[in-house]
């Protein structure tokens, strides 16, 4: 009766070596790395570099663990920090010909030194949470207010050219707060509108009031279209948190929404938080300016004449130079949102659709009616530095919509019109939280963690071993396999571990270790009531089962509950708590039983086993049941 | 070794009005210590910037309070942190700051305040570690290599996310609670479920009261203990309102108090064998692991030790004043002998 089938011990022995499989990682510690990331919105960090980092390594006769693209970035891992400070230099001379406009941010970093055949099985090593690591830690609340406002800003004006267009007279168009309002003289104008405005404007939802004499119509943003709104703003202010990020040259940014409108950027092993919010908060700007296309400018750009009075020269994306005006048409914040999409007249035509406000139309369509035929240059300014995102032809008069398209992939549009509104954060952020964690400090955070973990471990172990004898044995070893799969199963999650997260996986120890001592304490009791010593295993197991589930199933409620409403660090505890409750069920009901039945389980006549005394209240019967 | 040799059944339940007693005393002073001082909320919950300082030699708190003082940033407590070393600052929210920023700044001038005082100068220091990460922060320096100070660690949280979290902090009680209660009316039957949440809620007043009475700080972490020990001790209550089911089964001739006392008494020993395991992890946690988890720990090993006296004499003695009778019981009768009884041979 205690024999398991062989698929049970075969899955026993493949839940071991998973868990020691993804475990492993954590052990390597860290290597001396130089990561390589954009330095500019306008460069992308292509597999292609993976090459041209190796050459400029071969060329330097500096070898390299590895070179390889994760992310954004690509990182080379060396065997120690000599080698390190070559290469970064090396990288840096090969990447960047002109140091004061470099394309690529050339940084030390460190990166997991455990083996590449581990890696390629997707098993990495947990995150260090910032506690453990040192770094910081900035919780930002978007402003959605602001980014509700700006659309409701732009469907005015695009309210007032629809009605222009189409010839209906109102008296005054006006934005209050997130509502637009027109109003009209007459019934029939009112009529006009709004029929218009049902198939023109989705995102309004329109209400009739009579005002004064006249008629008021007033349009509100419908829920789904200011939640689109809300998601909108938010993930492109992760874009554009992420692009200005990298030029830390961190090697693992988090940057994540939480909640409907809050990010979280943690920065780990960055200590200078004047710098960080420098970045973070930094603007990039945008703006549209007339191309000059005169036959100075054209020998302006090839470099054989002056660049003429009153324009500048750029360099276009791909490398070619514009000469450009002065000037400036439009600045981003006249540009509402910029997204790819499909020429009207030709489906298959990749194109980018931009919209600006009301003040900027009226700019672009007299900028655009007086130079048909003519190049307008967008231009993006990061840290003081522009360059030509893309320089395009005006085909005819354009409005407050209009598409730039033309020998492009779908890809190159998506880019472009992300760099279109990457320029700007698409609403205000506030910080509202911040931390900064020393390195020391999280060194320390590391020896504490782990020293609570293994004396409390010890404790136990040496108290079971005590107590139960062979039983407590095993218990142990059940409980050393269940911290086992535990970290692994972090570490295949690639959770964060954190300070509480040590606390948790501590706490989650000695609560496991409850389910053996209640199977210990079944067994005995079977042994002490004169069942013979498998039946005593056999019922001793089967009964715990029970009073097994109850425990787990009111411990994870909270675990639930912690994990539901927890956020930051109680979170990580949450995770940490929950997983702790199902990796003990399975070691100590599970694995236990198959240790206990490998060693016991065999002997047909078994007289006694190793649990320690048996005690029973008549005094007769004596300990028989020592092994 | 076998620590519980018991002879005969261990009358529990002829304290249990003292016993209960105490525990209303003691319910009644944590709450009258939580509603006059209060609990000690961590900046989590309030909002404020917190600095640690590490300092090279012995803290000068009197010089450093002097320091901080004069930048006159509204009441800011200084104190020890761990060791003489390391200092704590808390410097509370600026009533008309709106702006993190402007908050944030706040630290940084704070440190150079204190840099100022040691007579050094903040400068960004730039190295890389010895793993080969590059790494530039400010730091105070006395020019010959010398550092008087250093920032360990700084917090800032703005008001709005602290009224967030007390709130949270409120609903994951709440659902805890309501779940377990669900829990235990499904298992059992309403008074036991009623004994099981007033007991183990007991034990969460108590905790708190502890931290209101001694000050100690009320943070996220000790949140959490709270919850989870919530969770765990419950176990307890259904561990024993268990065997009492069963003796109501078994033993017909014992009336409701002396079933009870048999259904502690066979349960103690392997109640007091786990909850000292438990224990033992935790106060390693607390001798261990250092300022940063102490109080979540301290929060653990009161949970667990009020955990098992509650299990033990306030919960199982709420059922019996609630007057259990075998045969609120028995109409689960029906359920015995199905076989597919999922909570049969639930017991210890």
């Amino acid at each position: 009766m205690n024999r398991y089938p062989m698929w049970k011990y075969a899955m026993l022995v493949i839940a071991l070596l998973i868990g020691a499989l993804y475990t492993a990682p954590n052990f390597f510690g860290e290597a001396p790395a130089v990561q390589v990331s954009s330095a500019k919105a306008t460069v992308k960090v292509e597999p292609a570099l993976v090459g041209r980092v190796r050459q400029a390594l071969q060329q330097a006769s500096l070898n390299a663990d590895f070179v390889a693209l994760e992310g954004t970035s690509v990182r080379a891992r060396f065997a120690d920090t000599d080698a390190q400070l070559k290469a970064k230099d090396a990288i840096g001379k090969a990447l960047n010909p002109d140091a004061n406009n470099a394309a690529y941010i050339v940084a030390l970093n460190l990166v997991s030194r455990s083996p590449l055949w581990l890696a390629r099985l997707r098993a990495l090593p947990m995150y260090l949470g910032l506690d453990l690591r040192g770094g910081v830690h900035f919780l930002m609340q978007v402003d959605m207010k602001s980014a509700l406002t700006k659309k409701a800003e732009a469907l005015t004006g695009e309210l007032r050219t629809l009605l222009r267009d189409k010839n209906i007279r109102h008296a005054g168009i006006t934005r209050d707060g997130n509502t637009v309002e027109v109003r009209f003289r007459d019934r029939a104008a009112l009529d006009a509108a709004k029929s218009l405005v049902g198939d023109q404007l989705p995102d309004l939802v329109w209400t009739e009031t009579p005002d004064g004499d006249g008629f008021k119509l007033a349009g509100a943003l419908n829920p789904k279209a200011a939640r689109a709104v809300q998601d909108q703003a938010l993930k492109q202010n992760i874009t554009t948190l992420h692009n200005r990020v990298n030029e830390l040259g961190v090697a693992e940014p988090v940057i994540q929404q939480q909640g409907s409108d809050r990010v979280v950027v943690q920065l780990p092993g960055v200590q200078d938080t004047a710098k960080a919010k420098d970045i973070i908060g930094r603007t990039a700007t945008l703006e549209l300016r007339m191309v000059d296309d005169s036959a100075e400018a054209a020998a302006a750009a090839v470099g054989s004449g002056p660049v003429p009075f009153g324009t500048e020269r750029y360099v276009e994306r791909g490398g070619s130079p514009l000469i450009v005006k002065r000037a400036v048409i439009l600045t981003g914040d006249s540009l509402t949102d910029a997204q790819p999409g499909f020429d009207g007249q030709n489906a298959n035509e990749p194109a980018v659709h931009l919209t600006v406000d009301a003040k900027g139309a009226r700019i672009m369509r007299d900028i655009s009616r007086d130079n048909v035929g003519k190049r307008m240059a967008i231009l993006l300014f990061e840290k003081g530095k522009g360059e030509v995102v893309t320089a395009p032809v005006i085909r005819g008069e354009l409005g407050s919509r209009f598409q730039i398209s033309g020998r492009m992939t779908s890809v190159e549009a998506a880019d472009t019109a992300l760099l279109l509104r990457a320029g700007s954060l698409a609403a205000p952020m506030e910080i509202i939280e911040e931390r900064t964690i020393g390195p020391s400090l999280g060194a320390e955070n590391i020896k504490v963690g782990l020293n609570s973990v293994i004396y409390g471990f010890s404790a136990i172990a040496v108290f079971m071993c005590l107590y139960y004898m062979l039983f407590g044995v095993f218990s142990t070893i059940a409980l050393a396999f269940n911290l086992l799969l535990l970290i692994a199963v972090l570490s295949m999650l690639q959770a964060t571990l954190t300070l509480p997260g040590i606390a948790a996986i501590a706490l989650a120890l000695g609560m496991a270790i409850d389910s053996n001592v209640l199977i210990n304490e079944r067994v005995r009791e079977e042994l002490r009531s004169g069942a013979a010593p498998q039946t005593a295993i056999a019922t001793g197991y089967e009964r715990a089962w029970g009073t097994i589930l109850d425990s787990n199933i009111t411990t994870l409620i909270a675990g639930l509950a912690l994990l539901i409403f927890g956020s930051g660090p109680v979170r990580g505890f949450a995770v940490v708590h929950c997983i702790g409750i199902a990796t003990s069920m399975f070691s100590a009901v599970v694995f236990s039983r198959g240790l206990v039945n490998l060693w016991y389980g065999r002997q047909k006549r078994l007289k006694g086993m190793s649990i320690g005394q048996v005690w029973r209240p008549d005094g007769a019967a004596k300990a028989a049941v020592e092994a | 070794m076998e620590f519980f040799r018991i002879h005969r059944d261990i009358p529990f339940m002829r304290h249990a009005l003292v016993l209960n007693v105490v525990s209303l005393v003691t319910f009644l002073a944590a709450v009258f210590f939580l509603a006059t001082r209060g609990l000690h909320l961590s900046i989590e919950f309030t909002g404020a910037t917190v600095m640690e300082v590490e300092y090279a030699t012995g803290a000068d708190l009197g010089r450093t309070r002097a320091a901080v003082e004069r930048l006159g940033l509204g009441e800011v407590q200084v104190q020890n942190f761990g060791t003489s070393r390391d200092v704590l600052i808390r410097l509370p929210l600026r009533a008309q700051s709106g702006g993190g920023a402007k908050q944030s700044e706040v630290a940084a001038a704070v440190f150079d305040a204190l840099c100022k005082a040691e007579s050094g100068t903040v400068v960004t220091k730039q190295y890389t570690t010895p793993q080969g990460e590059q790494i530039s922060r400010p730091s105070c320096s006395t020019g010959a290599d010398g550092e008087p100070l250093k920032l360990s660690r700084t917090e800032f949280v703005g008001p709005s996310v602290g009224e967030e979290l007390t709130w949270d902090g409120i609903k994951a009680l709440g659902m805890t609670v309501a779940g377990i209660m669900l829990y235990l009316a499904f298992r059992f039957e309403w008074k036991f479920s009623v004994a099981g949440v007033v007991a183990n809620l007991h034990d969460v007043v108590i905790i708190l009261g502890f931290f209101a009475f001694f000050q100690w700080e009320f943070s996220l972490a000790v949140l959490a203990a709270v919850l989870a020990v919530l969770g765990y001790s419950v176990n307890e209550s259904v561990v024993i309102f268990d065997r009492v089911r069963e003796a109501f089964r078994k033993f017909r001739k014992l009336n409701t108090r002396e079933v009870i006392d048999h259904a502690i008494t066979s349960t103690i020993s392997r109640t007091i064998i786990t909850h000292g395991c438990t224990l033992m992890m935790v106060v390693s946690m607390l001798s261990f692991g250092g300022p940063t988890l102490h109080f979540f720990a301290l929060a653990l090993t009161i949970g667990i030790l009020f955990g098992v006296y509650s299990s033990v004499f306030v919960a199982a003695a709420i059922v019996m004043w609630l007057g259990v009778k075998r045969e609120d019981l028995m109409k689960l009768t029906a359920k015995d002998g199905d076989p597919n009884d999922p909570n049969a041979g639930a017991m210890v």
